[in-house]
């Protein structure tokens, strides 16, 4: 299977999935929208349509609840593809990382089964580990992004928490887009959260585990990622599209609050305080980087 | 019908950042659904009434509510059930940071409950000037009881930071899917990656590699388990003095 685009792949059977994605245009559909229309209609007839919308769920999943699956469904391959074989490189990890990297991948290996069983037909076709190339190179197509990412712990690790944080980033900036449905909503910030855990212990790893002091940290100070990352890799912590609603990690203004205004608040750790979202093309645009 | 009724209160501030058009308080004028919350409000009220009278008698509950803090309903409750354990939390790490087991412990764990000290500090600064800001009203500073906590090991600690943070991480999971506004969702989103991360490293410093334990995590399909209001408050309100216990449920529950 060639995905050069999943969102071109989404298309094929969702041709509106662009719309359909658009935050800003969600909010206004849900809330502007509706408010118009019941200014003009009778009240019990809106009421009904409301209802429709909030448990009208029996039936199936919307397109737009599968769209944003299907796009979590890619990553979780990408995650668990990459610590697949990160697993079975020989000699690439002491036995301390090994445990660690096999517990995530096989979280990945649960989320992606999950996802596909949540999906049932609407799931994208399964993705093979030949899909990839985490050296970035498109299977040979251009120059490697990033040098022998499975010989090396440091650059595998280093492109592990850019995995992570991307994931972390991805299933935050999605939550909105799953509100109309409570459980898969739920399931979605379940996950969310696993990832958040996941990248804070691979940042642990990179700075040389609990009993090291430097960086990364295990949250995001700013925008930058910790030491050196793959350079593909440094829209991870940047703004997404558009930048007012995905800015970078390094933003500390929340809900129109500075969090540097509070007494003995630095700009990093208002930073650290708060993870922020990513919206879908900026994310795939970085996984893109990766699938052949 | 409790899932759209409780939507009684829009919070300004945090809704200019998506530029809402309209608002809900405006819908709920033409709608002239304002009227009708009192009422479902109190019937909402009645069910969890109920539930919880198979348990404890009505006449108790009722003299135990009117001492406890209510965190209000609807969407402004949710916020200002995240502002009472960012409190907690808060209150946590500032005393640890008082310790003389903060002061000998090893840099690394210096530099990491100093930081979360911040976060959480953060955190509540934050919802209370955002409540404040949305035209609603912040729950009160509340008095925190840590008499059960060993604030001299890294055991006694760290064990509670460990609770803390996983209990938070739980907290905003489940209560995800009560809010209504998706600009609050963010917001508590942006919010509760950063408590998993908190709760990762603490796990690590208690033991290596537990952090995604099976206490916290469904080894089934690896997704973290969410606690709803009364189940988080039913524990954060040990750690709480009489009159600054929590009372949750006029939030929605589903």
């Amino acid at each position: 299977m060639n995905i050069l685009n999943i969102l071109a792949e989404i298309e094929k059977v969702d041709p509106e999935v662009y719309e359909r994605l658009d935050q800003r245009r969600q909010v206004f559909k849900h809330f502007a929208g509706f408010g118009k229309k019941l200014a003009t209609a009778a009240v019990p007839l809106a009421m009904g349509s409301m209802f429709q919308k909030a448990y009208g769920q029996s039936s199936g999943l919307s397109k737009q609840v599968t769209d944003v699956l299907n796009f979590a469904l890619t990553l979780e391959y990408l995650e668990y593809y990459f610590y697949d074989m990160g697993v079975k490189t020989r000699n690439l990890f002491v036995q301390a990382d090994l445990a660690a990297i096999t517990i995530i991948r096989d979280d990945e290996m649960k989320h992606v089964n999950f996802l596909k069983a949540v999906l049932g037909s609407s799931a994208i076709a399964p993705l093979s580990a030949n899909d990839f190339d985490f050296t970035g190179s498109k299977g040979g197509k251009r120059a490697p992004l990033i040098s022998e990412v499975f010989r090396y712990r440091q650059n595998f690790l280093a492109l592990a928490q850019a995995f992570e944080d991307t994931g972390v980033r991805a299933y935050k900036g999605g939550a909105p887009l799953l509100i109309e449905n409570n459980t898969v909503l739920e399931a979605a910030l379940n996950i969310h959260s696993v990832e958040a855990r996941h990248a804070s212990h691979i940042r642990t790893m990179r700075r040389g585990g609990t009993q090291a002091n430097g960086l990364p940290k295990s949250w995001i100070t700013g925008n930058e990622g910790g030491g050196p990352l793959p350079s593909v890799t440094a829209p991870v912590y940047g703004p997404g599209m558009p930048a007012d609603m995905f800015p970078s990690e390094a933003n500390v203004t929340q809900a129109g609050i500075d969090l540097t205004s509070i007494p003995n608040v630095t700009a990093d750790q208002a930073s650290e305080a708060f993870d922020e979202p990513l919206d879908m093309a900026t994310v795939l645009n970085i996984a893109s980087n990766f699938l052949k | 019908m409790s899932k759209v009724m409780h939507n009684d209160t829009e919070t300004k501030g945090l809704s200019e950042g998506l530029k809402m058009p309209l608002e809900r308080r405006n819908f709920l004028r033409y709608t002239g659904l304002g009227l009708a919350v009192g009422g479902l409000a109190l019937a909402g009220c009645n069910d969890v009434m109920e539930d919880m009278s198979q348990t404890q008698s009505a006449s108790a509950i009722a003299a135990d509510m009117a001492n406890m803090v209510d965190v209000g309903s609807g969407d402004v409750g949710i916020l200002n059930y995240a502002y009472a354990l960012e409190q907690l939390e808060a209150a946590f790490y500032a005393q640890v940071l008082q310790t003389q087991y903060y002061n000998s412990t090893s840099a690394p764990q210096r530099v990491f409950l100093r930081d979360i000290e911040a976060h959480e500090r953060i955190h509540r600064e934050f919802f209370k000037m955002a409540i404040t800001a949305a035209g609603a009203t912040p729950i009160k500073d509340l008095e925190v009881d840590f008499s059960s906590i060993d604030f001299r090991t890294k055991n006694g600690v760290l064990s509670v930071a460990k609770a803390f943070e996983d209990l938070g991480v739980a907290a905003y999971n489940g209560a995800g899917k009560l809010i209504k506004n998706p600009a609050y969702l963010t917001i508590a989103g942006k919010i509760v990656s950063v408590e998993a991360r908190h709760a990762a490293i603490v796990r690590d410093f208690l033991e290596y590699n537990t952090f995604v334990g099976p206490d916290v995590v469904d080894q089934s399909n690896a997704l973290e388990k969410s606690m709803m209001p009364a189940q988080v408050v039913a524990i954060a309100n040990n750690f709480l003095k009489e009159g600054s216990k929590l009372n949750v449920s006029n939030l929605p529950t589903e």
